[in-house]
């Protein structure tokens, strides 16, 4: 059959399984945009701005586990994806990303439009393609698909020239996908010294990172900690794996973990670590973290074993695999002694939660709104203090549940990936916990999602500053607010309806309890307002820099 | 890539990576930009395809300090790195250069 690179692209993307794909059109994109109007096959949503929709198709790969794909045309489109490409990357999400580029014959005569899309991305991608053919295309989708899912998932860029769309070629039955690269065999000797360290430590900790979600292996992370008696940590990335009022989870570790979550750890004589990278912001200064333990380090990527610690046991392998292959040399062990040392520091030294029962405060609103849901909605956030908030009050309880940025911390993540999260999932409720700062960096997409009707609350904690930088400041600079503070009030509750959103205020309401129930509990993307005091603080907090144990506040 | 400012980098212990990679362009901005990327200084680099040009070797004179492995291992993640190889300072290829280099 003859057909155009546009409309082989989009056989391509069927075959895949794409059904969905979020981007914004432009010149050098036209013909992939018309292959897709034609063919009728695949549902386009049409973001307002291309960070946005590269935000929305990651909402969609963290709810489903599944590359999902984002489109744009060239020049300013590729360069408004970078952002959400570059957050992939960080959180290792799985991505396809698809751009039109200039003709083959203008590039490299700086034409309308064109910008070096291929270099601007090696960076902020697992891989990148610039297609120079169609008849690469099939091979070239195939292994992008396969790359960005396969081992540590990431982002895979496509660049596609215009003239590439339009070529004309002869394209036979399409082949099956290729399926996923095979993961590493793993190493059958370490795995035995591993159980034996488990075995005979004393004082163990299981540290889970957003490898055990990636990999679906909660379960098996679960059946692990129970077997052996391990105190269980998560990472900002892990949240949910275990669920959190498991007797076993000690909490998020790290800058803004709980006092007893960070104690606990200092005390260990072994680190299971799982799926985790040792981040800074979740294991503080890296030399005095842990001081006393041996580390078993289990991950995909071969490159994160030894990168900031130094592993006693280093294990590649998928991780689901791994721990399906550890647990039967692990044995049963109540551990009273560690466990019982566990609950004093716990009892010493819990979360505290300033003002839990009022609606209106910081930690109050995250739990007002989780006594409104159930375990089936998705969490996302945006950067900043709320979204910590979140992390230390809301009851994360499965994988998937939370989806937040984590490794790049971008601002503006939070009500698009919350709209891709509801086109993956339609029949989840999705609340976004956003602040007035991060809000504003991709307000468009209320106009997506009304466009798409998806049943997404956006519950606005607005302290009309940026409150993080806010803490900082007052924290560590001498309390000079500076560049954070907002001057005007902005009426984000008409904002919200101008954009076709429903809008509730709770400031305003003598029943602010039932006013939040009743707007989660209505359908379609709405707008809960709610003030929050600036002078409010994420505590406890490890200063940048410090070890984990030089906690303030809390 | 980055230049060596100090006498004391020079004196620094060498190490010769060569790595088997596909043909293609953007192969080379893939390998020189993850080492600039991690600041890890190339001192000499040499490239030709071997075979019938669907492969080429890459031959990078590096620092052999505690980050060589690390970089070792990222190099090798990159889709187009077929293989790494790692080999002392003594290695032929960049002494039979320098004739080149006088
Ligand atoms: C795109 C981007 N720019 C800047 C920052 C730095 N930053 C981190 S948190 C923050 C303030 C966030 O303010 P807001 O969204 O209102 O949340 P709050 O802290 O007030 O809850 C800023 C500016 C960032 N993380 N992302």
């Amino acid at each position: 059959m003859e057909m155009t690179g546009a409309q082989l692209l989009v056989r391509l993307l069927e075959a895949q399984g794409v059904d969905t794909i979020a981007g914004i059109p432009g010149g050098a994109a036209l013909p992939l945009y018309d292959a897709l109007a034609s063919a009728g096959t695949i549902r386009h949503v049409l973001a307002r701005h291309e960070q946005g929709a590269g935000f929305i198709a990651q909402g969609i790969a963290r709810a489903s586990g599944k590359a999902a794909v984002c489109m744009s045309s060239s020049g300013p489109g590729a360069t408004n994806l970078v952002t959400a490409i570059a957050d992939a990357k960080l959180d290792s999400i799985p991505l396809v990303c698809i751009t039109g580029q200039v003709p083959l014959p203008m590039i490299g005569t700086d034409a309308f439009q064109e910008v070096d899309t291929y270099g601007l991305s090696i960076p902020v991608t697992k891989h990148n393609y610039l297609v120079r053919d169609a008849e690469a295309l099939p091979q070239v989708i195939d292994d992008a698909f396969r790359i960005a899912q396969s081992g540590r998932p990431g982002p895979v860029w496509v660049d596609i020239p215009k003239d590439v769309q339009l070529q004309r070629i002869r394209v036979g039955a399409l082949p099956a996908p290729s399926s996923l690269d095979t993961p590493p065999e793993v190493d059958g000797e370490a795995l035995l010294r591993a159980a034996q360290m488990i075995n005979s430590a004393e004082r163990p900790i299981l540290y889970l990172g957003g490898g055990v979600i990636a990999s679906g292996a909660s379960h098996l992370a679960v059946t692990l900690a129970e077997q052996a008696g391990l105190p269980t940590t998560m990472t900002l990335m892990a949240l949910g794996a275990m669920p959190i009022d498991h007797p076993l989870s000690v909490g998020m570790l790290g800058m803004h973990g709980a006092r007893y979550t960070n104690y606990v750890l200092q005390e260990s004589d072994l680190l299971i670590c799982v799926g985790a990278r040792f981040d800074d912001r979740a294991i503080g200064k890296a030399s005095e973290f842990c001081p006393d333990a041996k580390i078993i380090h289990i991950d995909i990527d071969a490159s994160e074993i030894h990168k900031i610690r130094f592993a006693h046991v280093g294990i590649q392998g998928d991780v689901a695999a791994v721990l399906e292959r550890l647990l039967p040399h692990v044995q049963v062990q109540l551990r009273k002694k560690w466990l019982s040392r566990v609950s004093g520091l716990r009892a010493a030294h819990p979360l505290q939660m300033p003002a839990l029962d009022d609606p209106r405060s910081h930690y109050g609103l995250v739990s007002a709104v989780a006594a409104c849901l159930d375990d089936d909605a998705i969490i996302t956030t945006d950067v900043g203090q709320h979204q910590m908030w979140v992390a230390q009050a809301y009851p994360f309880r499965r994988p998937r549940q939370w989806l937040t940025s984590g490794g790049l911390g971008t601002m503006g993540f939070g009500l698009p990936a919350a709209i891709g999260a509801a086109l993956a999932e339609p029949k989840r409720k999705v609340v976004c916990f956003s602040g007035d700062g991060s809000l504003q960096m991709n307000i468009q997409e209320m106009a997506t999602a009304a466009d798409e009707g998806v049943d997404v609350k956006i519950i606005l904690m607005n302290n009309q500053s940026l409150g993080l930088v806010h803490q900082q400041q007052d924290m560590f600079y001498g309390k000079r607010i500076f560049a954070a503070d907002y001057k005007r009030q902005t009426d984000f509750v008409r904002i919200a309806e101008g954009f076709g959103l429903a809008a509730v205020d709770l400031d305003r309401s003598a029943h602010p309890r039932a006013l939040l129930a009743e707007a989660i509990s209505s359908k379609g993307p709405t707008l809960i307002h709610c003030s929050i005091d600036v002078n409010q603080k994420v505590f406890p907090m490890v200063p940048p820099g410090a070890a984990n144990i030089e906690m303030i506040g809390g | 890539m980055g230049e060596s400012t100090s006498a004391d980098l020079q004196a620094q212990k060498k190490a010769v990576l060569e790595l088997a990679v596909r043909n293609h362009p953007g192969v080379m901005t893939h390998v020189c930009g993850l080492f600039a990327r991690r600041a890890f200084n190339v001192e000499g680099i040499l490239c030709m395809p071997v075979g019938d040009g669907g492969e080429s070797r890459i031959w990078l004179l590096v620092h052999d300090d505690e980050r060589l492995s690390q970089m070792t291992l990222q190099a090798e993640k990159l889709e187009d790195v077929l293989s790494v190889r790692r080999h002392g300072a003594d290695h032929a290829v960049f002494e039979r250069l320098e004739a080149f280099f006088q």
